[in-house]
């Protein structure tokens, strides 16, 4: 097996990921587009643990690891999304702006008048 | 003396069909307009590189993708839609409004990522021998040399787990 097969569908894979984070607005849409890249990820460490006859297998034992530490992230991510649902009643990303500079500063500006 | 890139051997054939089929339902995952539908195209990407994995003789890996990512990561994934109240039918509100800048982003990423990789590994073969990703092998790897992540992963996902429970929890405000 070239190992050029796995190693480009990987980078595919991330890049349509990268398009997934930046171009969904709901939260939940951002999370599945982060397990894609984590996914690009492993098939890399899987490609070259094999092409490498590791023996100690690092790559195929550092993916198991990135989908346990994925799985504990997806839980506590949609902890966090649903407070957010619990509080403002939207999970839509370009909404949630209350942390936004540009926005406090208007605030600012109207109190002051 | 490594065997050129065509004719492709059969393993490599069936794994092109795999990246087909995971390249492909990832590109309906970011671009569907039905957010449930979203969730399922992830399904059938998780289980193409579970494939990709059996190729590639890494078995274990292969199964615990399948347990672990398909049946847990996106039955919570689904949860969280149903929970958020989120459209179950057809949205047009999924896509922000400078999705074009993304594509140009992600395409630039492509780019930079397929051209240097294709220019480092071209020449780069790996023999498939099966056996080297059984569960006994890795078993082993994971209970002697990487005993240590290993338990470091289980105080993590404790850690997780608590700090779930305590962001979910409606008694407990902040400070007044």
């Amino acid at each position: 097996m070239h190992v050029v097969y796995p190693v480009v569908l990987s980078a595919l894979l991330f890049s349509i990921g990268v398009y997934g984070v930046l171009a969904r607005r709901n939260a939940i849409l951002v999370m599945l587009s982060i397990e894609l890249m984590l996914n690009a990820v492993n098939l890399n460490l899987v490609a070259f643990d094999i092409w490498a006859g590791d023996r100690l297998h690092s790559g195929q034992a550092l993916a198991l690891f990135v989908i346990v530490i994925a799985a504990a992230e997806v839980g506590l991510g949609l902890a966090i999304v649903l407070a957010v649902f619990r509080t403002r009643k939207t999970i839509d990303v370009d909404r949630l702006r209350a942390l936004s500079e540009r926005e406090r500063a208007d605030d600012d500006a109207e109190a002051r008048t | 003396m490594t065997p050129g890139l065509w004719p492709p051997s059969g393993p490599e054939i069936v794994f092109l069909l795999l990246g087909l089929v995971a390249l492909g339902s990832g590109v309906l995952v970011v671009t569907t307009k039905r957010l449930v539908h979203a969730a399922l195209w992830l399904v059938v990407c998780f289980g193409a590189l579970a494939g990709c994995y059996l190729v590639l003789t890494a078995e274990f890996v292969a199964w615990v993708q399948v347990l672990i990512y398909a049946g847990a990561v996106v039955v919570l994934l689904l949860f969280g839609i149903m929970l958020t109240r989120a459209p179950t039918g057809r949205s047009e509100e999924l896509d922000s409004g400078n999705w074009w800048a993304a594509a140009l982003v992600a395409l630039a990423t492509a780019g930079v990522l397929v051209t240097v990789v294709i220019s480092g590994f071209r020449d780069a073969y790996a023999p498939l021998e099966p056996g080297r990703g059984s569960a006994g092998e890795i078993g082993a790897g994971i209970f002697r040399t990487w005993v240590l992540p290993f338990e470091v992963l289980s105080l993590l996902l404790l850690a997780a787990l608590i700090g779930a429970i305590v962001i979910s929890r409606t008694d407990i405000t902040g400070r007044r």
